[in-house]
């Protein structure tokens, strides 16, 4: 089977598709984007999340061929050439990447969530993180590292104080 | 892999070819096939059936289509129906609720689905359909064992019909933390003053998702006798304790890694009266009709 779609803003074309082959698989072993890892295959740990037609998705749970025609984000996708995008900077500021697997699905969970909302609450970090496993179990510094995020995009006036 | 892009497409592909295993958000099905429990000739792909992503409301009746995923259930249906919203929020991350399906939870005929109790506990109807035409069948009776459903391999779910709520709906669900969980035990409740009855869903305490028949009888009968649906007085404690023991009596729970029986019933007891409590206590504040 041949897969077509939009991936970080090109067209790609994966080729001898097995239908039941996840996104994920697709992504890392067919077009050569590792960034979204490979840990549960299950959905359990976020570590594959991408965006899919503009929501975050476990890529290990979407049918290769369902993504035919569709539009895929994956944190290669979220900097600009070697700019690291502001939710990957405030990351590597709050100390958030220890062994850095879950890291990419991390960033793509908190950048969803922040361009819903701009400005969340500590719980509404959880909640939005809530589907992304951290085994070195560094979540308060990945909490911190959204707040971070978040004041820097905020305008001056809407920024908290320290 | 076949991806029908109209609802009469998916029934002629589904009719010719019964062995390819409908997927629609992938998160029960992936995971057989990402862990090899499953190896199906293909795929029946439903993400592009527009018919399955839309939800309508008529004649007091949500007619919810079977791919519509738990993340629309929780952005748009909070006001019909409160109890599956609420259960919605519950499952899995925002991952899987962008994902997951309320069609899909049905067709996967988990015991600990989280759709099942609130669309047990609201009488709701699942729509199946094949080219041989369409059957109605009310949840209470769509599961028949664990994992297993009264779908015929040349049929497919279109829709589950849920009356909307008239009156305060709950749903709890114990579990080892507030996401990704699977339910240890769930039950959901609608306090239905519209139709003058209570409707109840169990989740993960029997082979299938069941109803506490007799505990909705004891306890509408009881609002009535007591006119309590007008009156909205405080229940009695003894009823409601009464309501709780029907409940967990009517669950036929096992052992497993998630939770001893006897646990799941205890659960059940204590859900029930919570849920009981917080749906009457809105009952009582809401506007008299």
């Amino acid at each position: 089977m041949k897969v077509t779609c939009m991936v970080n803003g090109e067209e790609r074309v994966a080729d001898g598709v097995w239908a039941g082959e996840s996104l994920l698989y697709v992504l890392r072993e067919r077009l050569g984007l590792p960034g979204s890892k490979n840990a549960c295959e299950q959905g359990e740990c976020g570590s594959c999340t991408v965006y899919l037609d503009g929501l975050p998705v476990c890529s290990c749970l979407v049918a290769a061929g369902q993504a035919e025609g569709r539009v895929v984000v994956t944190v290669e996708g979220l900097s600009e050439g070697e700019r690291l995008h502001p939710v990957q900077e405030a990351f590597v500021a709050a100390g958030a990447v220890q062994c850095g697997f879950c890291t990419p699905g991390l960033v793509v969970a908190a950048h969803d969530l922040l361009e819903r909302d701009p400005d969340p609450s500590e719980a509404d970090i959880r909640e939005a993180l809530a589907g992304n496993l951290c085994r070195c179990t560094g979540y308060e510094k990945i909490i911190e590292a959204v707040h971070v995020a978040a004041r820097r995009r905020l305008p001056e006036g809407r920024r908290e104080v320290g | 892999m076949r991806r029908p892009t109209s609802w009469a497409e998916a029934l002629s592909v589904r009719a010719a070819a019964p062995d390819l295993l409908p997927i629609a958000g992938g998160t029960d099905v992936m995971v057989e096939l990402n862990f090899d429990r499953r190896r199906p000739p293909g795929l029946l792909d439903l993400t592009r059936v527009p018919e399955l992503a839309t939800w309508t409301v008529f004649d007091g009746t949500v007619e919810l289509g079977a791919g519509v995923t738990y993340a629309q259930v929780v952005a748009d249906l909070g006001d019909l129906l409160p109890g599956l919203a609420t259960a919605s929020r519950t499952v899995g991350s925002p991952q899987i609720r962008n994902r997951g399906t309320v069609g899909g939870n049905l067709g996967s005929a988990s015991p600990a689905g989280d759709a099942h109790p609130p669309l047990l506990a609201a009488g709701a109807v699942v729509e199946l359909e094949s080219v041989h035409g369409r059957r109605s069948v009310p949840v209470s009776e769509f599961f028949i064992g664990v994992k297993r459903s009264v779908l015929e391999p040349d049929e497919l779910i279109r829709s589950v019909r849920v009356p909307c709520a008239t009156g305060p709906e709950q749903f709890s669900k114990v579990g080892t933390r507030n996401a990704m969980v699977i339910a240890v035990a769930s039950f959901a409740l609608r306090v239905d003053p519209g139709r003058r009855r209570v409707g109840t869903g169990i989740g993960s305490a029997a082979p299938t998702p069941r109803t506490a028949p007799e505990a909705e009888t004891f306890l509408a009968r009881e609002i009535e006798a007591a006119d309590a649906w007008a009156s909205r007085d405080p229940l009695p404690a003894p009823v409601v304790r009464r309501f709780a023991e029907l409940v967990a009596a009517a669950a036929s729970p096992i052992d497993d890694v998630r939770g001893s029986a006897s646990y799941r019933r205890h659960a059940l007891t204590v859900m029930a009266t919570r849920t009981l409590g917080w749906a009457w206590d809105e009952y009582r504040q809401g506007v008299p009709a």
